[in-house]
């Protein structure tokens, strides 16, 4: 154990180091490099660093716990998650880019010439980059208390100061750099690992493979195929085969086809996401970033299932129906934080995993001192009548991953480094879209004309600083939404920017009256169901649509409502529609840059 | 410049094209008809789900550097290239 404390601390203290240095050395001081780095970033950065931002906390540590979990339902996550790029590429970032400005806001604003668009974008942006952000200042305290062992709030606060050193110091062009690196940290401290663990497992070095090959590992499912295994044992357990498709609720396919649609919307439709295809010198460099973010991002998402695969296979393998007393020495380090909970319901000492909840909720610890019969953590739940003793929490998947696959010390010790790279990298890019949304698209566009480069700037950075002090509030003091992240942000992104974009370039009949009734209709129907469902103990009384999915019918109405509201209002005026036929093309890209001072 | 029109003509069909291999894998191939394709194997996966998890994942790359590609040629020949 002393070890990886050792190695993490080596890891993480060595990756922070870095991270400021090059904060340090790309300071910036006019408001171009800050909102979008100059548009100077070649393509291949920008990928790097759009992967970074794009993937969390939640991707690194809890996704392949969640594919571990779920099996086939995780899917619609996957490709939901990954095919929003496609969109992305084709759809927006090539005439965003030419569109040339700073924000989202600022598209809306000026293609539907109108303030109150503007400042509905505006709002919507902070909504969404907020929701987002608690969680990754959450994600940073858990890593932080989990392998530092320091208290969640010091975790957290360590993380608002150094996310704060560089979004505020160097803006876009300092978190674009530092991103890159981050990129490089998160995807070795995830690939490495898996493949390892592959190479244990099925003896191919490639995890996307070793995840279809055959079992080499001495044991009982020696020569089956990993996922023939899984479900074999996910069958002897009592549970749903590990690749069954459909069930009811959530998992309708119904439903997955929604979620998987809204989270592509979604994805295409968030703020930080997209401002990044501003930082590009050109609009060829603009499609082509966005090809470079989705392979970087696939090599993490399709690593991913194989690992979520191998982590359940050893760990039913390593502790089911094994008895506790020679549970390997991770499950004990991880019972004190209570990821993981063994219950001994029929007292013979053997930890029994089986379908089911173990107790009601997360598990409360009883303190160090009330150790059961043979030394187990205890909790004051309320125990169940499932067989099941083991409690698990998706994150050890990826938490525990390379200890439960014994891996060496130095390996183990990379994993917290790479979920910090994560969770940071995330929360600046949502920083920064929350600072210039207000610093730009609110004080600069609508309250002060006249404001100076310098004002504007130290705005932006006031309101960083004021976002990182309120998100590390949330992180320690979590409200309900935060755990409601990806219905809220998605959904919200789907139902309210993304329909109003893709109108604003491929048509030039919408009109600002549409475009502004279509996102409040998205936006009200969605948050409306949203809250209704999740809060107030409704119904999923649309087709038993649930939350994660409703996007998706938001953002029809957005369509809808926006285009019949245009048809019977005032068209556009010409030189609106003379824009949106020059966005369409990608020479003269430089030229449009218009900056303000 | 050409005819611009022609150009935004041709930049939809390709769209088109490439947003219907993208349905196709993902939505078609990986729900859709998902129970359909697990019946058949390909080494250890089953065919519908290895679309789901993987097999989408890696067409949408190649998607977008195929777009990347296409619309460089079409931006050269009506010369609205950068």
């Amino acid at each position: 154990m002393s070890d990886i404390f050792g190695w993490t601390i080596l890891w993480v203290g060595l990756s922070f180091g870095l991270y400021i240095y090059i904060a340090w050395r790309s300071r910036v001081s006019d408001a171009a490099s800050f909102y979008i780095a100059g548009k100077g970033v070649p393509p291949i950065a920008n990928g790097m660093a759009t992967a970074a931002d794009w993937m969390s906390a939640v991707s690194f540590i809890g996704l392949a716990g969640l594919v571990s979990f779920t099996g086939y339902w995780s899917s619609s996550l996957l490709m939901g998650w990954t095919g929003g790029y496609v969109l992305l590429a084709l759809l927006l970032a090539p005439y965003l880019r030419k569109f040339g400005k700073f924000t989202v806001p600022d598209f809306i604003g000026d293609r539907y010439y109108s303030d109150t668009a503007r400042l509905v974008a505006a709002a919507c942006t902070v909504f969404i980059s907020f929701t987002y952000i608690c969680g990754q200042m959450r994600g940073v305290g858990i890593v932080f208390s989990r392998f530092l062992h320091v208290e969640l709030a010091t975790g957290v606060v360590i993380g608002m100061i150094i996310v704060f050193f560089y979004a505020g110091l160097g803006g876009m062009k300092g978190i674009t750099y530092t991103q890159v690196a981050q990129y490089c940290v998160l995807i070795t401290a995830y690939v490495v690992p898996a493949i390892a663990i592959s190479m244990v497992i099925t003896g191919n070095p490639i995890p996307q493979l070793g995840f279809g090959s055959e079992i080499v590992q001495e044991g009982i499912y020696k020569g089956q195929y990993v996922l023939q295994a899984l479900d074999n044992i996910a069958l002897d357990l009592g549970m749903k085969e590990y690749t069954a498709t459909f069930g009811a609720g959530a998992s309708s396919k119904l439903n997955i086809l929604l979620i998987c649609f809204t989270m592509m919307c979604g994805t295409a439709g968030l703020p930080h996401v997209i401002i990044r295809f501003f930082t590009t010198p050109t609009v060829r460099d603009a499609r082509k970033s966005a090809g470079w973010a989705l392979l970087f991002i696939a090599i993490l998402y399709t690593t991913c299932p194989a690992v979520a695969a191998f982590a359940r296979f050893n760990m039913v393998n390593t502790i089911n129906d094994k008895s506790f007393e020679a549970a390997p020495s991770w499950f004990k380090n991880w019972e004190d934080p209570g990821l993981i909970v063994w219950v001994d319901k029929n007292n013979d000492g053997i930890i029994q995993y089986r379908n089911g909840k173990v107790f009601a909720g997360k598990p409360v610890l009883k303190p160090k001192s009330e150790l059961g019969k043979y030394g187990e953590r205890q909790v004051s739940n309320k125990l169940t009548d499932s067989p099941n003793e083991l409690y698990m929490d998706r994150d050890i998947m990826v938490l525990a991953n390379p200890e439960i696959g014994g891996l060496p010390a130095w390996v183990i010790g990379l994993v917290a480094a790479g979920g910090l790279a994560a969770a940071l990298s995330t929360a600046a890019g949502l920083l920064l879209a929350i600072g210039s949304s207000i610093s730009h698209d609110l004080y600069f566009r609508v309250i002060n004309k006249e404001a100076s480069e310098q004002k504007r700037l130290l705005v932006a950075r006031v309101v960083i600083g004021i976002s990182v002090v309120c998100a590390g509030w949330f992180g320690i003091h979590p409200p309900g939404f935060v755990t409601q992240v990806v219905a809220w942000a998605f959904g919200m992104a789907a139902a309210s920017f993304f329909p109003v974009i893709i109108l604003g370039i491929f048509t030039t009949s919408t009109t600002k009256e549409g475009a502004v009734a279509g996102m409040a209709t998205g936006m009200i129907f969605t948050a409306a169901y949203i809250i209704n469902t999740t809060y107030l103990g409704g119904t999923t009384w649309f087709f038993g649509i649930n939350t994660m999915g409703i996007g998706a019918i938001g953002l029809i109405l957005n369509f809808t409502v926006a285009i019949t509201v245009s048809r019977f209002t005032a068209p556009p005026p010409q030189e609106i529609q003379d824009m949106v036929q020059s966005v369409r093309v990608p020479r003269g890209a430089g030229a449009a840059v218009q900056i303000h001072t | 410049m050409k005819d611009l029109n022609l150009y935004w003509k041709k930049n939809l069909k390709i769209m088109a094209v490439l947003l219907s291999i993208w349905f196709f894998v993902s939505y078609f191939c990986g729900i859709i008809i998902v129970d359909v394709l697990n019946k058949i194997m390909i080494g250890g996966f089953p065919l519908g789900f290895w679309f789901a998890q993987q097999g989408s994942m890696f067409v949408f790359v190649a998607l977008i550097f195929v777009y990347c590609n296409l619309m460089e040629k079409l931006d050269k020949e009506f010369d609205v290239d950068e």
